[in-house]
């Protein structure tokens, strides 16, 4: 039953992050460490999703006590999968850090912090406990403060103290949720809650309680109208941080929003999911129009994630197998080349000196690698059939027409044209056009190790897009997960 | 014009002790009776700060020449190694082991492993509050 492995891929980065914080100025100490850090907790997860996959989902209670009383750390498919991809996309952003962030960063616990996050991150995707996901969600959000005011920049001071509000308040809101949730069944293990909730025959205060957590974790994952912090506070971060940002800490709160709604507030579906879908809508809609309206390369991707995000809640909305897959197919895409995406635009800002589409011009002819791998990045954002986008939107448009939802499936379609427009326009102006005399602010050697990290990342993208078949039945397994609580439950208590 | 503390540096010194003697036994005492790692690192930290207060940041930091940063990660080491300790015997991460004793002094005395976890958490109490407190005081 027990079974240790579980927790590794979140006490190895724990542990990483004590270590580098003996010898916060030795940088190449800290490179090495971090960087071998996150290798060795990615091969340990990726072993653990082998054994997942064989013997189904893995789970451990701490300190030895029985199910509902101690806490317990589950790995099934979806969590694990979401671990994994985690993992090794910090890989890359940590090494892509090394010519980007600067010395001054790196001697001031940077790393450190990058390494607290995953410990969160990983914590909140594994965790079998509501108020443990609360502490996991402090932990990587007391992080990401770090990491966005790290430098003391003006710009970054104004754009964290709106983050720090907003996530203090649904903080605040969290605790007083899963306080109503505790008076209400009175224990606070999710598969034990899923258990109670079962026999209560859902009473109004449970719809309640859904719709609460909805709002707290749609202010965490930006969804409509919840999403108006986010671009004003992801802008102020530096390239390296905002790419962890926007690959990794919305996605948290989607992760929560799917977890919730499939185990445990499943019994109302005609209101709670029917919620999720319109404002799922909502979000791709106003992620659209935010994509379109800006000449800005950030602004232009952060706007990008804020419409995968709704994607995503639409799949799991469904409730179907078509639906529910799709969005494992999709969240974990949408990680990768996220994390790709903000590294392409980060180096783009580098070259050209500016974040203004309308004053660069003409990288093409210096830079042709570059240009073709951030063509390839934004095609498989679109989801352009052989690239990794493609199957998980599918998959979600699929799961609309079998849910009698076919405007949503519309939807879906036409905000793909949307953001391959938006990626598109960055690369018709940047890559384009006549060449600018623009101040040229890095070296070619520092532009050649800003690219290495990426062209690797995309790469790895398009190996998910093609070899979709070689992860189809980790999906599938993800997929069923989803849709039968039971697997989840019985994992946790033993079958009794 | 500068002020003479004789009074207040003399009776410092006297009530640091008393506090820090204080938090000790609020520490020791936490299995049985309210206390723990939390109140009585927190009672340890405001100890320093008084003698911060009647004296001044350099003074004690040439008393307790300590880098507080290394201090929390220790505390955190601690309380990793302690809760993490079980996975190599077999048993799931954070099993607590304890037996009985016989000491000389105390006599027939309880020692449970709960006891080095939270002086991991005392240690990190301490070491963030006198981080906090001596970045802003040192900050112009």
């Amino acid at each position: 039953m027990n079974n240790n492995v579980v927790l590794l891929p979140i006490l190895i980065p724990f542990l990483t992050a004590i270590i580098l914080m003996f010898a916060p100025k030795k940088i190449i100490f800290q490179r090495t460490v971090s960087l071998l850090g996150l290798l060795v907790a990615l091969g340990v997860s990726i072993s653990l999703m082998m054994t997942v996959q064989q013997e189904g989902p893995q789970t451990l209670t701490f300190g030895s006590w029985p199910v509902p009383f101690g806490i317990t750390m589950v790995s099934d498919m979806v969590s694990v999968l979401l671990v994994t991809t985690t993992l090794l996309l910090t890989i890359f952003i940590v090494w892509y850090s090394f010519s980007s962030i600067g010395k001054e960063r790196e001697q001031f616990y940077y790393y450190a912090g990058i390494m607290f996050i995953i410990t969160g991150i990983n914590g909140a995707f594994t965790t079998g406990d509501i108020f443990n996901l609360f502490v996991f969600f402090e932990v990587f959000l007391m992080s990401s403060y770090l990491l966005i005011v790290l430098g003391g920049e003006k710009k970054q001071l104004q754009g964290s103290i709106h983050y720090l509000l907003i996530n203090i308040i649904s903080s605040g809101l969290f605790v007083i949720t899963v306080a109503f949730l505790y008076s209400v069944v009175g224990t606070l293990s999710m598969a034990d809650i899923a258990q109670k909730v079962a026999t209560l025959e859902q009473p109004a205060i449970l719809t309640t309680i859904a719709v609460l957590f909805l709002i707290v974790f749609g202010l965490k994952a930006a969804i409509f109208p919840l999403f108006f912090w986010l671009p004003r506070a992801y802008a102020a971060a530096p390239t390296p941080v905002l790419a962890l940002f926007g690959a990794l800490l919305t996605k948290v709160g989607v992760y929560a929003i799917m977890r919730t709604y499939t185990l445990i507030f499943i019994h109302d579906q005609s209101f709670t999911h029917e919620l999720l879908m319109i404002l799922g809508i909502g979000t791709i809609l106003f992620g659209c129009i935010g994509a379109l309206a800006y000449f800005d390369v950030t602004k232009i991707i952060i706007y990008n994630i804020v419409i995968a995000v709704g994607i995503i809640l639409i799949g799991v909305s469904q409730m179907n197998t078509a639906g529910v897959e799709g969005a494992m197919y999709y969240i974990v895409h949408d990680m990768l080349i996220k994390a790709a995406l903000f590294m392409l635009g980060g180096t783009i800002i580098a070259l050209t000196g500016t974040a203004n589409l309308r004053k660069m011009g003409g990288l093409m002819k210096r830079y042709p690698v570059f240009g073709w791998t951030y063509l390839v990045a934004a095609f498989s954002l679109a989801g352009i059939p052989p690239l990794s986008g493609f199957i998980g939107k599918l998959l979600i448009v699929q799961g609309g027409f079998e849910a009698n939802n076919p405007w949503m499936s519309i939807v879906i379609l036409l905000s793909s044209l949307v953001v391959l427009l938006s990626v598109i326009r960055i690369f018709i102006y940047a890559f384009w056009g006549e060449e600018q005399p623009a101040t040229i602010s890095i070296s070619q050697t520092t532009y050649q190790r800003q690219l290495l990290p990426t062209i690797v990342l995309v790469a790895i993208t398009v190996a998910y897009g093609v070899g979709a078949e070689a992860i189809a039945p980790y999906m599938a397994d993800a997929g069923e997960t989803l849709l039968n609580p039971a697997i989840y439950i019985n994992a946790v208590t033993g079958g009794e | 014009m500068k002020t003479n503390d004789v009074i207040l540096q003399f009776t410092a010194k006297i009530v640091f002790f008393i506090i820090f003697l204080f938090s000790i036994h609020i520490f020791m005492a936490g299995h049985y009776t309210p206390g723990g790692g939390f109140v009585g690192g927190l009672l340890t930290a405001s100890a320093i700060v008084l003698l911060i207060l009647a004296f001044d940041l350099k003074t004690v930091q040439t008393g307790f020449n300590i880098n507080y940063r290394l201090l929390v990660a220790t505390g955190l080491l601690l309380a990793v190694g302690t809760a993490s300790f079980p996975m190599f015997v077999g048993e799931p991460f954070f099993t607590h082991f304890y037996d009985y004793f016989e000491l000389p002094f105390f006599g027939n005395t309880s020692l449970h492993t709960a006891m080095l976890f939270d002086a991991g958490v005392y240690l990190v109490v301490v070491g963030v509050t006198l981080t906090i407190i001596q970045s802003i005081g040192e900050d112009e």
